[in-house]
């Protein structure tokens, strides 16, 4: 069977690998990093003049945004600017045991701060429990929220989002 | 009857922008939609739009159409309203004006006629698709995003083109669960990153697969569905049958051009932007004299072509009118045409950039052959 984002609707771990926005272990490592999750060539770039320290750059509307693993501060701007959900954050750094993992939300209700989540990867399915440390908006993103939870360590590249809080 | 320079009828994101240049080099534009307010589909579309700055990227749907209303205005595009255009007789265009209960008819002379009459949605036939509960993924999302009303609980989505992903994604928004997407071909049709968002929420994609019945008494109640060969035929016993309440069909569009086919324009059917469109040349005119298309009934594309390619022709109309100077045409178009040749390329988009060029070609083809 045929696998990648074309065939399955999910990047596969090679096509992120082979992909300009995808950060190396070794840039992880050393603290909080864009994980862009853009595989294919569509006509986008608003990535590009989101980042305000030029990390992310692209050579035409249509080219994979390349990420600059040594200029991107973490600040996470990128995650609610991406029109196509794509971008994430990992901080690896964050405790002794736990990762940060930051993605873009626009569902409600807003996740409570503090709450203990089932925390899914690019599926949908549950992994393990994240604990919820940070559910805002950032001036002018209108309405698309970052949400980040801390998982433990070994779960940062599989955690992509939370299981939706069931409305009441 | 009424005289203006510019009728612009359809007054969606490419219309609007349509008339927005044009009115803006100078011209007497008069804006036709048969809805209470223009915008199109763009009231309906509340996810960021793809593409540049140039093209609002980033920005959601219903706030582009508020600030386009708000330019239109600015720049003094008359607007007729809940408006129906029933033909085209030579420059004069038939109109059913409706106001309250009543309705008149009035008619409109212009010099230059723009098209920008949208797409519709492909409907599919399979036992069950007249039940109550079947509807297209664009009425499902006129439901929910303009009226407010969630159609069911529980949705099956039929295709896994932009509109099918997109619209799954806003089910989920508004409280719905979509128990899957089915995709007749071994690949998914639209973006990559649409797909993505809507499997992190756990919607399930099968592809190689299509719905073979919808069952219920007074509306749906359940769908089976099931996998397909090679060949695209039906495996048998591979069905599976799902408790859903909708069943939303979302295989595509096609370019509305029964008004061009009345104002004797010549279509070509090129598989590529939807089916039969009007041909074209490079500014957008077709083959007959100063009547023009733009946006998805010349061909379905992304919203940000639609865009560029109505600042395009709002500058080729103003030129022909005698608004713009040729040499500074000339740049603006060159510019134009750049920029929609970007967003014509890449694996995913330069299908459409050849199936334009074939139009274009056939166009001057025409043109040499009548002089």
């Amino acid at each position: 069977m045929s696998q990648g984002i074309g065939a399955t609707g999910t990047p596969s771990m090679e096509e992120l690998e082979r992909s300009p926005g995808f950060p190396s272990e070794a840039r992880l490592r050393k603290g909080a990093a864009a994980v862009i999750e853009c595989v294919q060539e569509i006509p986008c770039d608003v990535c590009g003049s989101a980042c305000p320290s030029g990390a992310i750059t692209l050579t035409s509307i249509s080219s994979l945004p390349k990420l600059d693993e040594e200029r991107c501060t973490g600040c996470g701007i990128c995650i609610p600017r991406c029109p196509g959900l794509a971008i994430f954050l990992i901080n690896l750094n964050y405790s002794k045991d736990e990762a940060l993992v930051s993605f873009p939300y626009e569902l409600l209700p807003v996740p409570e701060i503090g709450s203990v989540v089932k925390v899914t990867d690019r599926l949908g399915k549950c992994v393990t429990t994240g604990k919820v440390m940070r559910a805002d908006e950032r001036e002018g993103c209108d309405r698309t929220l970052i949400v980040s939870v801390a998982v433990p360590k070994e779960f940062a590249q599989r955690v992509r989002g939370i299981a939706p809080p069931r409305r009441k | 009857m009424i005289e203006t320079e510019v009728a612009v009828i359809g007054g969606g994101v490419a219309g609007l922008v349509s008339a927005i240049e044009s009115a803006k080099l100078g011209a007497n534009v008069c804006l036709i939609d048969e809805n209470p307010r223009p915008g199109g589909q763009l009231f309906k579309q509340i996810h960021k739009f793809f593409g540049s700055q140039r093209h609002y990227a980033g920005t959601r749907g219903f706030e582009i159409g508020e600030s386009l209303m708000r330019d239109a205005q600015a720049n003094g595009v008359k607007t007729l309203l809940n408006s129906y255009v029933f033909g085209i007789f030579g420059k004069e265009i038939g109109i059913v004006e409706k106001t309250g209960d009543q309705t008149s008819l009035r008619w409109i002379q212009a010099k230059s006629i723009i098209l920008s009459c949208g797409a519709s949605e492909r409907m599919m036939m399979f036992p069950g698709w007249t039940l109550p509960g079947v509807m297209g993924a664009g009425a499902a999302q006129t439901l929910i995003n303009v009226h407010r009303v969630l159609p069911g609980k529980k949705f099956l989505m039929i295709g896994s083109g932009n509109v099918g992903l997109v619209v799954s994604y806003q089910i989920l928004q508004a409280g719905g669960e979509v128990a899957a997407l089915v995709e007749a071909l071994p690949r998914i049709g639209g973006w990559g990153v649409h797909a993505a968002k809507i499997q992190r929420l756990g919607v399930p994609i099968l592809t190689s697969h299509t719905i073979k019945e919808a069952q219920g008494r007074d509306r749906v109640d359940s769908a089976t569905i099931v996998a397909l060969d090679k060949s695209m035929r039906q495996i048998s016993g591979s069905e599976q049958t799902i408790d859903v309440d909708v069943v939303c069909i979302a295989i595509g569009l096609k370019p509305n051009i029964e008004l061009a086919l009345m104002a004797g324009c010549e279509t070509m059917y090129l598989d590529e932007l939807g089916g039969r469109v009007p041909v074209h040349d490079e500014n957008m005119e077709t083959t007959v004299d100063g009547v023009y298309v733009v946006g998805d009934c010349a061909g379905v594309e992304e919203a940000s072509t639609a865009i560029e390619s109505g600042r395009l022709v709002g500058a080729a109309v103003a030129e022909k009118l005698g608004h713009l100077p040729k040499e500074k045409a000339v740049g603006m178009r060159a510019l134009n045409r750049s920029v929609l040749d970007d967003l014509r390329s890449g694996p995913l988009c330069s299908h459409r950039l050849r199936a334009k060029e074939q139009l274009v070609d056939y166009a001057e083809t025409m043109k040499e052959d009548s002089q």
